[in-house]
């Protein structure tokens, strides 16, 4: 069975990468790429109250999600999904460690709800409706790979139209030290098991073992080195030119996953 | 979709290392939950504690990997013979056509937790021997268990709250159905850690006296810890009829709330028609149901009413939380070994501690163990965010 489908919406937000048409005129070297902190949006499609409750990692993955779906043809509340993160809520995490550190020893309900890996996903399904499969996966520096190996076999066997995320966000400090994510950024596409009018390109996957494409430019690859989402950029940069041809994703220790991608326009 | 062989299974939580200890408390009706007694938690509840974690060890070239999870996995993989089961799988498909999903929730955070008292007092900083990457990180007992057997095909933790390693069946069938494998481990992992005791225990969900699923008196959950695998293959071309097989898997969202079930069940209901769907079969064809059954107010009424509107009011159902504790992203995996154990030697294990079922709930609630031939059950698990997933196993004849 071909591992592919097609690319409709797609969503991007990371240091100096706005959104999708900023980060395609980075890629395809229209605009120089300059990393600033990245500026989260409030997520409008959450309740006052909700939103509230919202850290960093949610109003992320959200933005990028909104920005994917917006550009695709297919309403959110009728895709699955398949969101995939090193680490979910990093901040969340770390008031709740030093929480526990304490004599008393309490954490607030919201806290503990949001500090599920899933909390993004709930969120996300809470606003749109969506009550398709949904799953949330982690696979540390792999979890790029592995949430589009996850959303291809998804669109492929099942032949359901699908949003895939991949984000992280930064831990604070003590934590930070263990685990330097820099800063946030998240990636979203749509995936569709047939083409459909504004997709981009047909993409397919399979294993192997030779060695990643690296970024040209060195601000953007230290990017794509630091952040496990980032690891997507070199699919993004041949999307962005619409460029035919083969993209190696890093994915685990002894294997990578090589994208072939024909643009549909 | 194509039904799968569960070629190798195990599970191990309170109530068992390996299958024939399981088997005997599930006969004997006994639960594993004992006062909870668990580092210095100084709360008033019972837990599913598995005995020996803190002696049991790791490979030596494995050592940075060492937590209480992976401790737990590495226990839990020796049992019944599992790891030369997938010795002789990745001898006959090769390490790269061999998938290891696992669900976990909190994976070795308790490392983090206890690193967080050891703070250096003048920088903050956490001691230099914590490994964030090979203990609290969710995919460490998937990149353990990995290097562990020796596997080099696809990989990834699946962390979706208590509805985890339910899901990881899902994952694996759709990589096998790709033909990106040949067969797949999959299981749950999830041990015992400060932040879900103080966290149910903020959210008032842990009960004081151990956990009575569907009882008129129930109020609230036990937390178990447990680690459950399968081998998954594609079913050959002779099977013994003992053999059990994955015959459907059925993934919904409630797009309700984050930590509230719909108060109709119906992510539920979802969730198990599509396994339904997915296996091919009417409600009819299930004999037993392993339920979710928390012992929460909310979910079991949530859950009643799910069962009851697909399956009426005679199936046969039962939680085994009440014996293993809510092992939360380790649960889908060790009730679907409950399930393929109560497929294999015909009985519907009795959900105890339950004394006297809540008459407002519809769902047909066995306390006691039974003995009947069963063909096919369901297995159901639910998480915070609203995530849901049914599984249905089946005798191979």
């Amino acid at each position: 069975m071909k591992i592919a489908a097609y690319v409709g919406g797609i969503g991007v937000l990371g240091p100096g990468l706005g959104n999708w048409p900023d980060a395609s005129a980075v890629l395809s070297a229209q605009r120089r790429y300059e990393s600033v902190p990245t500026v989260l949006p409030m997520p409008t499609l959450l309740s006052a109250a909700e939103r509230r409750r919202t850290g960093r990692v949610m109003k992320l993955a959200l933005a990028v999600a909104v920005e994917a779906t917006t550009h695709a043809a297919v309403a959110p509340a009728r895709l699955a999904s398949v969101f995939s993160s090193s680490g979910a809520d990093g901040h969340n995490c770390h008031e709740i460690c030093q929480a526990l550190a304490t004599e008393g020893r309490e954490i607030s309900p919201t806290r503990f709800t949001n500090s599920v890996h899933n909390a993004a996903a709930g969120y996300w399904s809470i606003a749109t409706g969506a009550q398709c499969a949904s799953t949330v996966l982690c696979a540390f520096d792999a979890s790029f790979c592995a949430g589009l190996l996850e959303a291809l076999t998804q669109v492929a066997v099942d032949e359901e139209p699908l949003l895939l995320i991949a984000y992280d966000t930064e831990y604070p400090e003590p934590l930070h030290a263990k685990r330097p994510i820099p800063d946030a950024f998240a990636a979203a596409m749509v995936l569709t098991p047939r083409p459909q009018s504004g997709s981009l390109a047909r993409i397919e996957a399979s294993l192997g073992s030779e060695p990643a494409d690296l970024l040209t430019d060195l601000e953007l690859e230290r990017l794509r080195a630091s952040i496990p989402a980032a690891r997507c950029l070199p699919l993004l940069k041949r999307l962005a030119l619409r460029e035919q041809g083969r993209s190696v994703l890093e994915y685990l220790d002894e294997s990578n996953i090589i994208v072939q991608v024909d643009p549909c326009i | 979709m194509r039904p799968l062989l569960l070629k190798k299974f195990t599970a191990t939580s309170c109530i068992g290392r390996g299958l024939e200890q399981t088997l005997d408390s599930l006969v004997g009706q006994r639960s594993g939950l004992k006062r909870c007694a668990f580092e210095t938690v100084d709360l008033d509840t019972h837990v599913g504690e598995v005995p020996g974690i803190d002696t049991a060890a790791l490979p030596a070239y494995l050592q940075r990997f060492d937590c209480r999870n992976n401790r737990l996995a590495e226990i839990g993989l020796r049992q019944d013979g599992f790891d030369q089961a997938v010795h002789e799988a990745a001898r006959r498909w090769g390490s790269k056509r061999i998938g290891v999903f696992i669900g976990t929730s909190t994976a070795g955070i308790l490392e983090t937790e206890l690193a967080y008292r050891k703070r250096d007092p003048q920088s903050g900083a956490l001691p230099a021997n914590f490994d964030y990457g090979a203990t609290h990180n969710s995919f460490s007992v998937a990149d353990f268990l990995r290097r562990r057997l020796r596997l080099e095909g696809p990989a990834a933790v699946v962390s979706c709250a208590c509805a985890s390693s339910a899901k990881v069946f899902g994952s694996a069938r759709r990589m096998l159905e790709a033909d990106l494998i040949d067969a797949a481990v999959v299981g749950g992992v999830d041990s015992l850690c400060l932040t879900t005791l103080y966290g149910f225990h903020s959210l008032q969900l842990c009960a004081a006296a151990p956990c009575r699923p569907f009882d008129a008196a129930r109020d609230g959950i036990s937390i178990g810890e447990a680690a459950a695998f399968a081998l998954l293959e594609r079913v050959p071309g002779t099977l013994s009829s003992d053999e059990v097989l994955l015959l459907g898997v059925g993934e919904s969202n409630d797009a309700y709330h984050m930590s509230a079930p719909h108060p109709e069940g119906l992510g539920a209901r979802l969730a198990m028609q599509a396994a339904l769907d997915s296996a091919g079969l009417e409600p009819g064809a299930i004999d037993y149901i392993n339920l979710h059954g928390t012992g929460t107010p909310s979910n079991d009424r949530s859950e009643s009413q799910a069962v009851t509107s697909i399956f009426g009011p005679t199936t046969p159902c039962s939680s085994t939380k009440g014996a293993t504790g809510h092992t939360l992203g380790a649960a889908g995996a060790l009730e679907a070994v409950i399930s393929a154990l109560a497929l294999q030697h015909a009985l519907m294990p009795g959900g105890v501690p339950t004394a006297h079922v809540d008459p407002t709930l519809a769902a047909h609630y066995i306390r006691e163990m039974r003995r009947a031939p069963l063909a096919r059950v369901l297995s159901n698990s639910f998480g915070f965010g609203g995530t849901n997933c049914s599984l249905i196993f089946g005798r191979a004849g």
